[in-house]
């Protein structure tokens, strides 16, 4: 996902990228017939306007002596071709008419030069950008960006430069990049130039900043300049910059504005002036309450996604043990059962991973569906009615699965690979952000807790099952096959297990023990909601796993977690049937 | 002797008690004859692995006989005994930690090794004490029942039972076992207490220390089963059962259910205590491991092997499978799992009554 992009820029760029393609980012052949007039002016803004921006900026810097020129391309050989014999002071001038013309590939030339990496020919003078290697080099031309081979490098000279002109360079570079169409890289630019100020640079971004139209480009130059502006001798620009600062949440501002607080060893505040001081202060507290506000917004996102896993892995068995009443101890396995079918998808297709993690969900649904099956026809319909030999003998069912998978798979945990767009975090601003793999398992769980709803209440299978659950008797009298229903509930919730364990596969360690780990939280979570209940089992999971992480600052992963299981421990005795008891006929059952 | 008349009347028409006593009187017997007085060559020598061994199995009976108590006679099916084992084992593990004394590798005449390597100055509050045998002893009974006592009082007054008491039970094992792991706990976290020198000022890898240690086990061991015996065939007894068969009948009777269970299950739970307090010395490790469920269900599968209600029956599911584990896990390790896992399908589905349900129903046939 795009880091450093505010959710409206990222939704901007979204839509400008679906109706126009990056090769025709500046909007000569703009299809403007076909398209409704508001989004005709969104591309003009987007599209049109930073290009004809960047055209008048470097008007505005540098006069337009050059730019009368017919064509810019020519203009732009020529001025390439100089460059070998040129002195000092006229490569600063043709660094600055490159900038200019605006040709594709001068700031990869500008790069090199910066960098030592230009040399030309000694034959004919031609300029190449090249890589050294041992006594030969790497060639590519500047002017085509054509690879051009390997060469001696006896035959070559390397275009000199000195600080004056790195320095413009420099600014040359981040200047370009100023201009450029897409706010990622003017975002970049802009970052990369607050990291040395000095008054050139404000100076560029000053004029920039007027004409900047992205939001958080425009921010990011404001507290670079609002940080520059805190050394201002005015106490009134002082006071605006301090004020300026305290809209940010970077953390070079925070400390900028902790600066001015600061006493000198002789008990004076480094900053004399009062009102300063007072916008400072407030900006400090500003700063800090909406970090604690950002702060609790992760652990509240974190624990939902903890409790997303907690619900994935529990929601199976708010199935077989909710609503048949059979406790499951193979729940685990048949959860990793599904992690190792992601693994053997992504080995059967090495070159496809962003795709595999989609196959092997239908796929690990079967395979812990059929297994669930098997178990339930061999061994779980002989013991119904006996739920603590249930338990045993499931809990047999495990071990031999568990064995099973170390023989084939060995007893190493696997490899198993995030797709790449799994990958990545969401940076919703300096203080928030949000891992991307952790937001596709709450969106996972939530389309899996859906789909769940949706065969239990609307589809014929699932009247079955709840008319089984509540009354097996009844249902058996009115014609439904409770064998069938009984089986077919039972490949449900092993199933849903297999694709909790492709959700799994993603964020832990895809071993014979994955299984293990996960049992006995997925019983206190079920529990914990209510046996018999789906959203009890959803609410349940939830809460545990944000009051897992709220506890965890404060006292240790572990810590949380045994406080957590005390807790659960100590609710149930106040309430034997979980957070949300059945009511009626069916809680009469054992 | 009144008393005493009373607690041996139970054994005249236990017929299963009966042999198991004479098995192992004769083994207490036989083991340390065979042991210290044959030579090393002879084929009838017992090596201290065998001693060690057979202790070992009988410290798993005791824990069996602690489980059948009250899965068995009150239907209570804990999947967290092993916490009650392991309480035990790691307060004997704590008295044994401070006789070390100066013989550490850092030689601190007060704080045992891991505590020094994390740095710490003095010891934790809790550890004062166990450098006397009496209060460790103390503490291996207590620290198990209490626990027991203060769980049992909450599950059983607000009438968790069935699965969702074997759950919870397992939750308590398992939070025991995250919280055992942690170093800051001052129970050794990861390794636990190993490298024990002396018991009572006996040094635990001399023979005699091994062969005494033997034989206590041998007395716990039937001490315990005369006790359970006593009390599945007194009054209580009788009232437990029927709080296993009808818990709300003997509710409604004017039983005080909640009272039987609590007392029965922390009982139970120090029985467990003293089966861990014993094995310890013996293996020469604790660790937090003790405390994984899986080796909680483990004990509930001995039991129902051996036929549970039975008492003898547990002892002997003990046994047979802990015999079974050790020969699988060195001779065809791989095999082992496959074995428990078919063990515990088996059992359930086709042995309901345990391997001694099988014997009585052949006994039966016969007569």
């Amino acid at each position: 996902m795009n880091c450093g992009l505010g959710l409206g820029a990222w939704a901007r760029k979204k839509s400008a990228n679906a109706f126009f393609p990056p090769s025709r980012k500046r909007g000569r052949e703009l299809p403007i017939f076909h398209y409704p007039s508001f989004i005709i002016k969104q591309a003009y803004q987007r599209v049109v306007h930073p290009a004809r921006v960047a055209l008048c900026c470097c008007i505005a810097l540098l006069g337009a002596s050059s730019l009368a020129h017919a064509d810019a391309h020519d203009d732009f050989l020529a001025a390439i071709a100089q460059l070998p014999a040129a002195t000092y002071t006229d490569k600063n001038e043709i660094v600055k008419r490159l900038v200019v013309l605006q040709q594709p590939g001068t700031k990869r030339i500008l790069q090199a030069l910066l960098e030592g990496n230009l040399y030309a020919r000694t034959v004919d003078g031609k300029v190449f950008i090249a890589k050294e290697q041992a006594t030969s080099l790497q060639l590519t031309d500047a002017t085509t960006q054509a690879d051009a081979g390997l060469a001696e490098s006896a035959g070559f000279e390397k275009i000199g430069t000195n600080n004056g002109l790195r320095k413009t360079l420099r600014g040359a570079i981040a200047q370009f990049d100023l201009n450029n169409a897409d706010d990622d890289v003017r975002l970049a630019s802009v970052k990369e130039m607050l990291r040395s100020m000095d008054e050139e640079t404000v100076a560029i971004l000053r004029s920039h900043v007027a004409k900047e139209s992205n939001r958080t480009v425009k921010t990011a130059i404001n507290v670079g300049l609002a940080a520059a502006d805190i050394e201002n001798t005015d106490p009134a620009v002082r006071v605006k910059a301090a004020e300026t600062l305290g809209k940010s949440l970077n953390p070079d501002a925070y400390n900028a504005l902790q600066a001015l607080l600061t006493k000198n060893a002789d008990g004076k505040f480094t900053e004399a002036d009062d009102d300063v001081r007072y916008a400072a202060t407030q900006a400090v507290s500003r700063i800090n309450f909406w970090r604690s506000v950002y702060g609790f917004l992760e652990t509240l996102f974190f624990g939902m996604s903890l409790g997303s896993v907690l619900v994935l892995s529990a929601i199976g068995l708010a199935i077989t043990f909710g609503v048949m009443g059979v406790i499951n101890m193979a729940h685990g396995e048949l959860m990793m059962l599904g992690a190792y079918t992601t693994y053997v998808v992504q080995l059967v297709m090495p070159n496809h991973i962003g795709a595999s993690v989609l196959v092997a969900i239908p796929l690990a649904f079967l395979v812990s569906g059929i297994v669930g099956i098997a178990i339930e026809r061999g061994l779980v319909r002989f013991l119904y009615g006996r739920p603590l030999e249930t338990l045993l003998a499931t809990f047999g069912v495990s071990l031999v699965l568990q064995q099973i998978v170390r023989d084939l798979f060995s007893a190493n945990n696997r490899p198993v690979e995030t797709p790449q767009w799994m990958a990545g975090s969401w940076q919703l601003n300096e203080a928030l952000s949000i891992t991307s793999n952790r937001l596709y398992i709450v969106l996972f769980m939530l389309i899996v807790f859906a789909a769940l709803l949706w065969i239990l209440k609307r589809t014929k299978l699932g009247l079955n099952v709840r008319a089984v659950a509540q009354n097996r008797a009844m249902a058996r009298a009115m014609g439904v096959r409770s064998e069938w229903v009984d089986a077919l509930t039972f490949g449900l919730g092993s199933g849903i297990a297999g694709v909790a364990g492709v959700a799994l596969s993603q964020l832990t360690n895809v071993g014979p023990n994955l299984g293990q780990q996960y049992i006995v939280d997925s019983f206190m979570v079920v529990v914990f909601g209510g046996v018999g209940n789906v959203w009890g089992t959803l609410i349940g999971g939830m809460s545990l796993g944000v009051v897992n992480k709220v506890l965890e600052p404060y006292s240790g992963a572990v810590l949380a977690k045994i406080f957590v299981l005390v807790a659960l421990i100590l609710f149930i005795q106040r309430r034997p049937r979980g957070l949300f008891p059945q009511k009626g006929r069916a809680a009469e059952q054992p | 002797m009144h008393s005493l008349a009373n607690f041996i009347a139970p054994l005249r028409t236990d017929r299963g008690g009966q042999v198991f006593l004479v098995l192992l009187a004769i083994i207490a017997i036989a083991v340390p004859i065979l042991h210290l007085a044959t030579p090393d060559s002879s084929a009838l020598h017992l090596s201290s692995y065998s001693v060690t061994l057979i202790g070992k199995y009988m410290c798993y009976a005791l824990l069996a006989l602690a489980a059948d108590l009250i899965w068995g006679y009150c239907g209570i099916l804990s999947l967290g005994h092993g916490a009650f084992f392991a309480l035990g084992g790691y307060a004997m593990g704590m008295y044994l930690m401070r006789q070390i004394g100066t013989r550490g590798v850092y030689g601190d005449p007060i704080l045992p090794d891991f505590m020094v390597f994390l740095n710490w100055k003095e010891l934790p509050w809790f550890w004062h004490g166990f450098s006397m045998f009496w209060f460790a002893a103390l503490m291996i009974v207590l620290a198990p029942s209490l626990l027991a006592f203060l769980f049992g009082w909450f599950a059983f007054r607000s009438r968790v039972t069935g699965v969702y008491l074997s759950i919870i039970t397992q939750a308590l094992t398992y939070a025991l076992m995250l919280a055992f792991f942690r170093n800051d706990m001052g129970f050794g976290g990861n390794n636990g207490f190993t490298d024990f020198k002396e018991l009572l000022g006996f040094d635990l890898h001399k023979q005699s220390t091994r062969v005494a240690l033997f034989l206590c086990t041998a007395i716990a061991l039937a001490l315990g089963y005369v006790i359970c015996r006593y009390i599945v065939s007194s009054r209580a007894g009788r009232v437990i059962q029927a709080v296993r068969d009808a818990e709300s009948r003997a509710r409604f009777i004017g039983y005080r259910v909640e009272s039987y269970k609590v007392w029965l299950f922390a009982f139970s739970a120090a029985l467990a205590g003293i089966a861990g307090a014993l094995y310890v010395p013996q293996v020469g490790i604790i660790n937090p491991s003790e405390f994984a469920p899986i080796n909680s269900i483990e004990i509930v599968i001995w039991v129902a092997v051996g036929g549970r209600g039975t008492l003898y029956g547990a002892i002997a599911g003990a046994v047979l499978v802990n015999y079974a584990k050790t020969y699988l896990t060195t001779e065809l390790p791989e095999v082992w799992l496959y074995a428990l896992g078919a063990l515990f399908v088996f059992v359930t589905i086709f042995l309901p009554k345990g391997a001694v349900g099988l014997l009585n129903r052949k006994g039966a046939q016969r007569a």
